[in-house]
């Protein structure tokens, strides 16, 4: 065999890999199928995601009496279902709207998943979802926002996360806070990426302040994955927003740091909506020039011994990464569903749907900060709910609101570096 | 209002001189061998990742990194052009750019596996932070960026046009059989073209590392805008690339700012395609 070939050969091999997914299947066990982006520029979530999952199916598997009240912890495997054990099948959406529903499709019918978690970016999670909708599967969410999502009528579709109505009221309240506290906060500027994502939580933030009397003075929307944002970046620094919410994945937020350095532009308070800057890699990469950013979460490590002191510490020893908002609401949502089919007694989809529907969980018997778990007709958790933190060292961030779960208190304006 | 416009067209010229230096190396590769290299954008990220062990390995910058980058390229370069291009050119159009697609995605995802999906970045002033002139700012990174763009540019053109070695590609690019009679190996040729071309994409990539994010995917990002600039320029020509990078970088900057962001690549491909109707070979291509 000449060298030419055996390159051939690993070009061949390595698009075969990238091409298709492994589809490992093993019988007797709970098939649960996980859409998520495990390549293209949103990779460093789904590899996020697969620790996280690796490590709640561990929990769930096998017996963690540590762990209390927790669901699905004491015993090994799924009580309801004789200790049937979980397993995910994952599928890469590759960022795109198109292949996720291509892989829902393939992971419903060809990999006979009983239900379906993921797929990240909003965009992706309504064409996936409304494959599993056609085909009568649960599918559950834990971190898109777009608050379309569970406006569909669909009644296979249940989100565990808050979404960004809930958002626009704790950004509200938040910024009235500061505002009695002696900061500026009446011209407000939204940056957003063009996605399902961007533009939906921009469109929602609008409305939902307009209605309390507050105009959003200026709305800079550019094209997501971008390769320069120094435009947008100066046509801030002209307009001298108080406030500029960003709402951004990870690479543009990265983009975004860079660049407001490079141009020295601060705007006194910087708020983001979660996503690229509670991505590790972001506060990594930026964080010691993004001191002093506001982001929203409903994530927190708690005390030392508490369950979700445990999980977070199983994460990191997995994962080498903190355990940060977005991948921790992914997990929660896999818990949820688990919980559901357990309760459910039967791999059955409608069985399962049912269990859904009655989901009842405590504050005690979840990882987020949530009020609780309990699905509305429209599939979303009405119990679901959030604070801010601040990433004021820039290295870790600390909840700073509500008073009643502050760690520390806000610092204005924002440091930057 | 016009102080921010000089800003827009400063930060414009800079990006511009950017997207010329990706470029350089994938339109030197088509004008020597007729080959598009679907590989470019992930050669550019190789080039980045080596910047970034020199930097947590050695603590250098791009004065060890640039040169390190170049030359591993250059010799990646060589052993593509060995093993897979020498070969993949003989068949057909489609052998060529399946062959580069599945090295590129060869590459992406060898490096995924190594260094995981994790954003990375260099420290902002490890190229001296920022100058202010008359308030106008100027990221020292992109000015080095800028200045060895026209300094590859220049020596690329030189090269070809000025030394017996650039005759001597230039005649293989024509005619590779009566290159071979006049005593000219292709062989060889064809693989300091693939260096050269290697060589400067390393460059470039150690060079943007330290202004933009470091992640496996990122040749995908940057990619298209090679594309588009190596043809709005005119394929196979080195100046031409130089020449629409800067008129690209220009045109994206103002319209992002003027007209916003979401519509700049609108008008910047509406523009694109737009001269290429009138001039398919692009602004200084050959017919």
């Amino acid at each position: 065999m000449r060298f030419s070939h055996v390159i051939g050969l690993f070009s061949a091999a390595a698009m075969s890999a990238a091409l298709v997914g492994n589809a490992a299947a093993q019988s007797k066990t709970v098939k649960i199928g996980g859409i998520f982006p495990m390549s293209g520029n949103a990779a460093s979530i789904g590899v996020h995601v697969k620790h996280a999952f690796d490590v709640a199916l561990d929990i769930i598997n096998n017996p963690h009496p540590e762990l209390g009240n927790f669901p699905l912890a004491k015993n090994g495997g799924l009580a309801g279902l004789g200790g049937a054990k979980v397993e995910i099948v994952y599928a890469d959406n590759q960022g795109s709207p198109a292949t996720g529903q291509n892989q829902a499709l393939r992971l419903i019918t060809e990999e006979k998943v009983v239900a379906l978690t993921g797929a990240y970016q909003s965009g992706i999670t309504l064409t996936a979802s409304a494959i599993a909708e056609k085909y009568n599967i649960p599918f559950v969410n834990g971190e898109s926002v777009a608050p379309n999502l569970t406006e569909r009528g669909f009644k296979w579709f249940f989100r565990v996360t808050p979404i960004a109505t809930d958002f626009a009221r704790v950004y509200y309240e938040f910024l009235n806070d500061m505002k009695a506290a002696g900061a500026k906060t009446d011209n407000i500027a939204i940056l957003h990426d063009n996605t399902e994502y961007g533009a939906s939580v921009a469109n929602t933030l609008t409305t939902a302040f307009k209605e309390k009397g507050i105009a959003v003075a200026l709305d800079v929307a550019y094209a997501t994955n971008a390769t320069d944002v120094q435009s947008q970046v100066l046509q801030l620094k002209e307009k001298k927003p108080d406030v500029v919410i960003a709402i951004s994945y990870t690479s543009d937020a990265i983009l975004f740091a860079k660049t407001m350095q490079a141009l020295d532009y601060k705007p006194p308070m910087l708020l983001a909506d979660d996503s690229g800057y509670s991505d590790p890699s972001f506060i990594k990469a930026v964080g010691k020039i993004s001191q002093g950013v506001f982001n929203r979460s409903s994530w927190s490590v708690g005390p030392a011994g508490s369950p979700t002191a445990i999980i977070a510490k199983m994460y990191k020893d997995k994962s080498g990464d903190d355990m940060d908002d977005t991948v921790a609401r992914q997990m929660q949502a896999l818990f949820v569903l688990c919980e559901a089919i357990d309760r459910a007694g039967s791999t059955e989809p409608a069985k399962i749907q049912a269990a859904l529907k009655a989901t009842d969980l405590k504050p005690d018997q979840i990882m987020m900060g949530y009020k609780g778990v309990k699905f509305d007709d429209k599939g979303q958790n009405i119990l679901a709910s959030g604070l801010i933190i601040q990433l004021q060292d820039g290295e870790n961030y600390v909840s700073v609101w509500p008073k009643a779960s502050a760690e520390k208190t806000p610092i204005m304006p924002y440091k930057g570096w | 209002m016009t102080f921010t416009l000089v800003q827009v067209i400063v930060g414009g010229l800079l990006l511009g001189a950017v997207y010329a230096l990706f470029s350089s190396g994938l339109t030197l590769v088509w004008g020597m061998m007729n080959v598009v290299n679907f590989a470019h954008g992930d050669f550019v990220m190789l080039g980045m990742y080596v910047a970034f062990v020199v930097y947590t390995l050695l603590g250098g910058g791009p004065l060890i990194g640039a040169p390190l980058a170049t030359l591993l390229l250059a010799t990646l370069g060589v052993i593509v052009y060995f093993g897979l291009i020498r070969d993949i050119m003989k068949g057909p159009m489609l052998a060529q750019i399946l062959g580069t697609f599945g090295l590129a995605l060869l590459l992406r995802y060898s490096v995924f596996w190594w260094f995981g999906a994790n954003f990375l970045s260099l420290p902002e002033n490890l190229v001296g932070g920022t100058f202010d002139i008359f308030g106008i700012r100027i990221q020292a990174s992109r000015l080095l960026a800028g200045v060895v763009a026209l300094v590859v540019t220049l020596a690329l053109h030189l090269l070809l046009t000025r030394t017996t070695l650039g005759s001597r590609m230039l005649a293989v690019a024509e005619d590779a059989t009566a290159a071979q009679l006049m005593g000219i190996r292709p062989d060889s040729m064809q693989a300091i073209a693939w260096a050269i071309a290697a060589g400067a994409t390393g460059l470039a990539g150690a060079l943007i590392a330290t202004f933009f994010y470091i992640v496996p995917t990122v040749g995908e990002t940057l990619g298209i805008v090679a594309f588009v600039t190596v043809s709005l320029g005119g394929f196979g020509s080195v100046p031409g690339a130089l020449v629409a990078g800067l008129l690209i970088g220009v045109i994206e900057s103002l319209s992002g700012y003027l007209i916003g962001a979401v519509y700049k690549d609108i008008v910047v491909y509406s523009l694109f395609l737009g001269f290429l109707w009138f001039r398919p070979q692009g602004l200084m291509g050959k017919t």
